[in-house]
């Protein structure tokens, strides 16, 4: 049993948190949350320098080759600094869509580029509201040119190419890549500032299927980045705890520690243990990522459950240890509770993955 | 990563397999077994043929010393052991105390002498040990205990009373800690002793639990005598003896009881809402769901813990998760159950009632999953202060001597 993350992997873990303790600022975060800028461009060119939005992408494509654990754990860093950079949208998706699904001309011409930061990618699946699935795609490739809106697109507006979830010419939903340059789109007003989203129209744009179609790659992708995603989230709850400790520490009420108090040390405690768990079924994810273990899609959907449930708990509850000062635009806790729902709302939220979740127990204890 | 033994491991386990293949009978069915029903006559004798046949063969008390017939094994040997025990019929609930417990704050206070008296006989299930901590006066509060013990030339004199005794009645020896000065403030007065059961003026009354078992007991002493040379550590260090045992309980109690998540998921299945079986219902569904998330995560949570172990750390007070998440999942889920069965989940019948009466059972013995070894709120206040490191709460008897400490009508 060796159920935890190499010493290299710590070793990356430690040096990302250093990095990204230094680099990725709340005060970087906030020139987003602002409005000063789209995202934070500097930043996202030295994370491409270093290698790691292809740590997942093989050496031949481009990548560093570190494998998906490797991935995994620059995802919960970039969580817990709620980085305004499109690293999932790039790596967990648009890469995961093209390596996954892709021929090897489609791998060699995008995954290099992405993976040095040339390009940004992005995945539109949704057309408008609603979780993901067939009927709910309403986009239309003929004759190999894109006809219809997605929205929102996260990165959206800052992407140079958009991995799109659209039907064929018999109405069979698949993926296809489009260039988007020339491509209409207007950035929306979101809950979370600090992470790009737009909405894309488009009106016959050129694109290139990624494989033969079908909901199955769609679904493939989404449950690969359900474990990716699932690491943020953990980070981002792991953040929040600490936040909430040490202002529980700090903070008096009553002539004495507020962290003193039971009410807030059994909040603390309940917020521990929906991370630990959470933590735990990621590292299960992480475990069938690397090994593409047949039990993916059941433990890409516990640990999206999982970790949603708790990066939730715990940006909530954090404002609410914080009290009056924790609801306030200059403290940092709102960073966390909006990137908690951007990251619970972006490929399928809680109803989705819990249903699914339990076809898949369906389907195995069938078995 | 990977979920694969070391050789040494995977060499350990194979014999251990072979060991209860060869010795033991495999579970069958999916019918549960049911810890709550107690330990009859029959029981106890079942229970001590086949803890004399696993210490003879080597395979109890793994990790302790080799001169009191362990392996010295490393804890994970143990972990591995007790998962190839899990899939057989295995007579179980007289020893887990005494071997868990008991006989570690033996090896780590007796004398020698003590040790090569009391240690063996124990291992082979040829005597029962049971702990008496826990007192109507002292619960979650372990240290408010009131039991006295008076010294009497060599002896000490007991008077008062234990409660919660799991096994009293059916063991030889006991640990307990009582008051030896109420003077001092709570913690400083206590003093740790080993006492045999059979003494005169012990007196052992089963108490009737809410699930209808009698499991538990309250314990009187009038006037017991037990000698000095039985004391456990100095006098006043009763409290930091007790802590050992208490370590021990911590990674004792906290197994998987049923039903779990697949049984809800097989009842929903045959249980029916709105003219449709539950399990197409989505509020179903959504509990279903999220009770899988947890009991996964408590799963994955122990892998991680067995890693650790694996490499030689020690697991600490992050441990104390499992019982935390599972027994109100227990409960939970029991309730949520019975909900899916409508009015035929107040029955208990094992021809009529759905999966074993299981659920009906889990109902009722849940609660005391919550309480006992650490109740949640002990358990959450370990969590906030010794993994997060919050400040401990403020108490109004600290430094006062305990005969000055205010006390409530219960």
């Amino acid at each position: 049993m060796n159920f935890d993350f190499s010493d290299d992997l710590k070793q990356l873990r430690d040096q990302s948190r250093r990095f990204l303790s230094e680099r990725c600022t709340p005060a970087v975060v906030r020139r987003s949350l602002d409005g000063q800028e789209t995202y934070a461009a500097g930043l996202w060119r030295e994370i491409a320098e270093m290698g790691w939005i292809g740590a997942a992408i093989p050496e031949e494509f481009g990548g560093a080759g570190l494998g998906y654990e490797g991935l995994c754990v620059l995802a919960e860093e970039m969580g817990r600094v709620v980085a305004p950079v499109p690293f999932g949208s790039t790596a967990y998706l648009a890469a995961e869509a093209i390596l996954t699904a892709g021929s090897d001309a489609q791998r060699q011409e995008y995954l290099s580029k992405l993976a040095d930061g040339s390009l940004i990618g992005c995945l539109a699946l949704s057309d408008g509201n609603g979780n993901p699935e067939p009927a709910a795609i309403h986009a239309r490739v003929v004759g190999g040119r894109l006809t219809g809106a997605k929205w929102p697109v996260a990165d959206g507006g800052i992407a140079d190419i958009a991995v799109v979830v659209a039907c064929d010419e018999h109405r069979q939903p698949g993926l296809f890549v489009a260039d988007l340059t020339g491509v209409r789109r207007r950035d929306l007003r979101t809950l979370d500032p600090t992470r790009n989203h737009a909405r894309l129209d488009f009106e016959g744009a050129p694109v290139q299927a990624l494989g033969s179609g079908g909901w199955g790659a769609v679904q493939r992708v989404l449950d690969r980045a359900a474990i990716l995603f699932a690491f943020e989230q953990v980070g981002g709850a792991d953040a929040c705890l600490q936040m909430a400790r040490e202002y529980a520490q700090e903070r008096f009420a009553f002539g004495r520690p507020i962290g003193s108090f039971q009410a807030i040390k059994h909040k603390l405690a309940d917020m521990y243990v929906a991370l630990e768990l959470a933590r735990s079924n990621a590292y299960y994810g992480a475990w069938a990522l690397g090994a593409d273990a047949t039990d993916l899609p059941l433990a890409a959907a516990t640990a999206r459950v999982s970790a949603t449930e708790a990066f939730h708990l715990a940006s909530k509850e954090n404002i609410q240890t914080h009290g009056g000062i924790g609801f306030t635009w200059a403290v940092d806790c709102h960073l966390f509770y909006r990137r908690s729902k951007q990251l619970a709302l972006g490929i399928g939220s809680a109803p989705f993955w819990k249903d699914r979740l339990v076809d898949l127990l369906e389907t195995r204890n069938a078995a | 990563m990977d979920f694969n033994d070391t050789p040494e491991e995977a060499a350990f386990r194979a014999e251990a397999r072979a060991f209860l293949t060869a010795n033991a009978e495999p579970k069958t069915g999916s019918r549960p077994v049911l810890r709550q029903s107690g330990v009859d006559a029959d029981a106890v004798k079942r229970c001590k043929a086949w803890q004399a046949k696993k210490a003879d063969a080597g395979y109890a008390g793994l990790t302790w010393p080799k001169q009191f017939g362990g392996r010295e094994a490393s804890p994970i040997l143990q972990v591995i052991y007790n998962q190839e025990e899990d899939d057989f019929a295995i007579p179980r609930g007289l020893f887990e105390i005494g071997l868990g417990m008991c006989i570690p704050t033996m090896m780590s206070y007796a004398r020698p002498d003590q040790l090569d008296r009391y240690v063996r006989p124990a291992l082979r299930g040829e005597e029962v040990w049971c702990q008496l901590f826990s007192e109507p006066a002292g619960g979650s509060d372990l240290a408010a205990l009131r039991t006295r013990a008076d010294r009497d030339g060599d002896d000490w004199v007991i008077n008062g009373q234990k409660i919660w005794t799991s096994g009293a009645h059916l063991s030889d020896f006991g640990i307990i800690v009582v008051r030896t000065d109420p003077n001092l403030p709570k913690h400083e007065g206590l003093t740790f002793f080993f006492l045999d059961m059979k003494s005169p003026g012990i007196e052992i009354r089963p108490i009737h639990q809410m699930s209808g078992a009698r499991h538990f007991n309250e314990v009187f002493f009038t006037d017991v005598r037990v000698p000095d040379t039985q004391r456990l550590g100095a006098v006043g260090q009763g409290w930091k003896v007790s802590l050992t045992t208490l370590m021990n309980e911590r990674l004792a109690v906290g197994d998987v009881q049923r039903p779990e998540v697949d049984d809800l998921l097989e009842l929903s299945r045959r249980a029916r809402i709105d003219g449709k079986p539950a399990i197409r219902n989505g509020a179903v569904r959504e509990k279903i769901a999220e009770w899988h998330a947890r009991s996964q995560g408590l799963k994955f949570t122990r892998f991680r813990t067995m890693t650790a172990l694996s490499k030689g750390e020690t697991p600490g007070p992050e441990n104390s998760i499992h019982k935390l998440v599972n027994a109100s999942k227990l409960q939970d889920i029991a309730s949520y159950g019975l909900d899916l069965m409508g009015a035929g989940g107040l029955v208990i019948d094992d021809d009529l009632t759905e999966a074993y009466a299981m659920f009906q059972s889990a109902l009722l013995s849940s609660p005391s999953s919550r309480i006992a070894g650490g109740s949640d709120e002990i358990l959450r206040n370990i969590i906030a202060e010794r993994v997060l490191g919050l400040p401990s709460d403020i108490r109004v008897d600290k430094g006062k001597p305990f005969n000055q400490v205010p006390t409530g009508k219960r």
